[in-house]
């Protein structure tokens, strides 16, 4: 297998204000997100990071995306370093997720050219990915309409394509189906499939079981900041379903800890 | 030249929102200049009106024992003049009490011209005396009795004339007053139009950096050209230059706004000044020169306390403190003294581009100071670009809760 993603030993630590000590029911002023997390992704296929709420697994794919640092460790995305080499790693992916948003003011089509102008790409090429893409999610039927008057689900199509406009090798994706409706989710589903045999590497976080047994091939799951296991789907399931597989080992991390 | 291109692209995007948005457009270009007109035309005509109303015969000027040296001066008042048929004590007891009411009334001493001639003031009596009852509530018997009273000293000083003072020779025009018109027009357009330019163009920045910035950052838009892989002093550059243009433009409004309506302002409160006004266009540059480095180190500032800022509403009790610096330093020029000396003065941000202006429209131009001043400005925003770079980068400034 070609390994396109090594993440070694990623730590972050964050300072809790008075607020949000309040609402994590807790008297410590520093909250480990992330604690000595390891782990690959090959190229080509959709790792799943699995795990509940606050487990850290948007705290680890924005180091991925280099929107934050780790306190500790690194992580070499397709050769390049999150840490020392930003500007190369934010020219190889795609970052999904709900945090970042469109201008409200523009058209999809402006911001497709916009973001393919920020990454360098050819305008010749930038306007045949669009046509492409943008025929291939429907955008063509909205394209000229503002991002504000856009529905939730157009929004989302829109955001996919264009984070694609450079055409990333890798797509790193937040919750992917998160408060979408069944027919959007569905189309995102399938996008990431068709990715997938398009030869990208797709990264996601979920909660959702369904989401990683139909999509995933290798799965990490993360609880309370800790990667506990990493494998193939198969070897993950150990015959249950994925359903039971987690309970199953989330009761023996906690429970170790009771 | 990456570089180049990715600052155009950024530049070209606010452009793209600044001018597409017809609304924003409106409310920060088009609305101050049209609101500074319409608003202070309006107070022109007021005060035309309110002229026009005095000059009218409402008043009435009510005198007993008028004597004949004084009546063709009397007939000649721009008042209604009565000299006989009312009762004078009514007009002391209730009438003058009335402030509603606009007259006055004047009480000659009988046979008052025999009286004064006869008058030796060097013969210890006391004077004739005119006794002019008036109510100074109110503004018509006010402005009657200022005029009645200087008809009659001017008078007393005719009869008594010994020498003149500055007297105008009927057949050339002779200036005693020295002082250069332009000179006193500089002065006055010296200490006001320094904190004007300054104010307006602190409403300018205002209007446009906090939304740009914590207004991005707030709804999450800044977040996702973070993830590009442009760098942070090109998103710093870019968004600098572009906010300057319109807090340029919407300052020139304003400006534009004052400038064209001064004229009939002050044609309306009746001072008759020659509006053309004395600079060459060497000036006008160097004040372009100096408007616009300022700008850019206004919005510099304003743009550090945004990024600083969670939301735009918290961006802007944080840009407070900076505009009372702004006002109070705007002010400088009126607490009287000329332009520093000093050329290190002219390090100091904001007060350098005040006294520079200052300097400029009083005729007292000093090159070496303009100079520092510009180049000290742009020295401040290279810093501010660089400041604004590391908190793109800080992701506690970016993305802290």
């Amino acid at each position: 297998m070609d390994e396109i993603l090594r993440v070694e030993g990623i730590s972050k630590t964050f300072t809790l204000s008075k607020k949000q000590q309040k609402i994590e029911r807790t008297t410590l002023r520093k909250k480990v997100a992330v604690d000595n997390l390891s782990f690959t992704a090959n190229r080509g296929e959709i790792f799943g990071l699995l795990g509940p709420n606050g487990a850290g697994k948007t705290t680890t794919l924005r180091i991925l995306a280099t929107l934050i640092k780790p306190d500790t460790g690194d992580a070499v995305l397709d050769g390049y370093s999150v840490v020392n080499e930003e500007e190369e790693v934010r020219s190889r992916i795609a970052f999904l997720t709900s945090e970042l948003k469109l201008e409200d003011f523009f058209t999809p089509n402006y911001l497709f050219d916009f973001f393919a102008r920020l990454h360098g790409v050819p305008e010749a090429e930038a306007a045949e990915r669009k046509r492409t893409l943008f025929e291939r999610f429907g955008i063509d039927k909205f394209a000229e309409v503002k991002v504000k008057n856009l529905s939730t689900g157009m929004k989302q199509k829109a955001s996919i394509v264009i984070s694609l406009a450079h055409n990333p090798d890798i797509i790193i994706f937040d919750e992917p189906t998160n408060g979408l409706d069944v027919l959007t989710a569905r189309s995102v589903t399938d996008f990431l499939a068709e990715m997938r045999q398009q030869g990208k590497t797709i990264i996601l976080s979920t909660h959702i079981f369904s989401l990683v047994e139909k999509l995933c091939d290798r799965v990490g799951i993360i609880i309370d900041g800790r990667m506990t296991h990493c494998d193939t789907l198969d070897a993950i399931r150990d015959g249950l379903s994925l359903e039971d597989r987690f309970f199953e080992i989330y009761k023996t991390v906690k429970g170790g800890e009771e | 030249m990456r570089n180049q291109s990715n600052v155009w692209t950024i530049v070209r995007k606010e452009f793209a929102r600044f001018f597409g948005d017809r609304s924003l457009l409106f409310t920060t270009v088009i609305m101050p200049g049209l609101l500074i007109y319409i608003v202070y035309l309006q107070m022109g005509e007021n005060i035309g009106k309110s002229h026009q109303d005095d000059n009218e015969d409402t008043t009435t000027v009510y005198v007993d024992n008028l004597p004949e040296s004084l009546r063709g001066d009397f007939d000649s008042i721009p008042f209604q003049l009565v000299t006989e048929g009312f009762n004078a004590v009514a007009l002391i007891g209730d009438s003058l009490a009335d402030k509603e009411r606009s007259l006055i009334y004047v009480n000659f001493p009988p046979h008052f011209d025999s009286l004064i001639t006869a008058y030796d003031p060097m013969g210890g009596e006391a004077a004739p005396n005119v006794k002019i009852y008036h109510n100074s509530n109110s503004d018509n018997s006010e402005l009657a009795y200022q005029t009645v009273k200087l008809y009659l000293e001017d008078w007393e000083n005719s009869r008594s004339n010994m020498f003149d003072i500055n007297a105008e020779s009927p057949d050339a025009e002779e200036t005693f007053d020295m002082a250069d018109k332009d000179d006193s027009l500089g002065e006055i357009l010296g200490q006001l139009f320094p904190m004007l330019l300054m104010m307006l163009l602190f409403s300018g920045c205002m209007a446009v950096a906090p939304t740009a910035i914590a207004g991005e950052k707030e709804r999450g838009t800044i977040a996702t050209l973070l993830v590009t892989p442009m760098r942070r002093s090109e998103l710093a550059i870019g968004k600098i230059l572009s906010l300057s243009t319109f807090a340029m433009l919407s300052g020139l409004s304003s400006f534009l706004g004052i400038i064209l309506s001064l004229p009939r302002m002050l044609k309306g409160d009746g001072v008759d000044i020659d509006i053309a006004i004395p600079y060459t266009t060497g000036d006008y540059l160097l004040i372009l020169c100096v408007l616009i480095s300022t700008v850019l180190v206004l919005v510099s500032c304003i743009s550090i306390l945004s990024a600083l800022a969670k939301d735009v509403k918290s961006a802007g009790t944080m840009v407070l403190p900076l505009m009372l610096v702004v006002m109070f330093v705007g002010f400088t020029p009126m607490l009287g003294g000329d332009a520093p000396e000093a050329l290190t003065a002219y390090l100091v941000p904001f007060y350098n581009s005040v006294q520079s202006m200052a300097s400029i429209f009083s005729f007292d131009l000093k090159p070496a100071a303009v100079g520092i001043t510009v180049a000290a400005n742009i020295a401040y925003t290279a810093i501010a670009v660089f400041v604004l770079t590391r908190m793109f980068n800080s992701e506690k400034v970016m993305f802290g809760k």
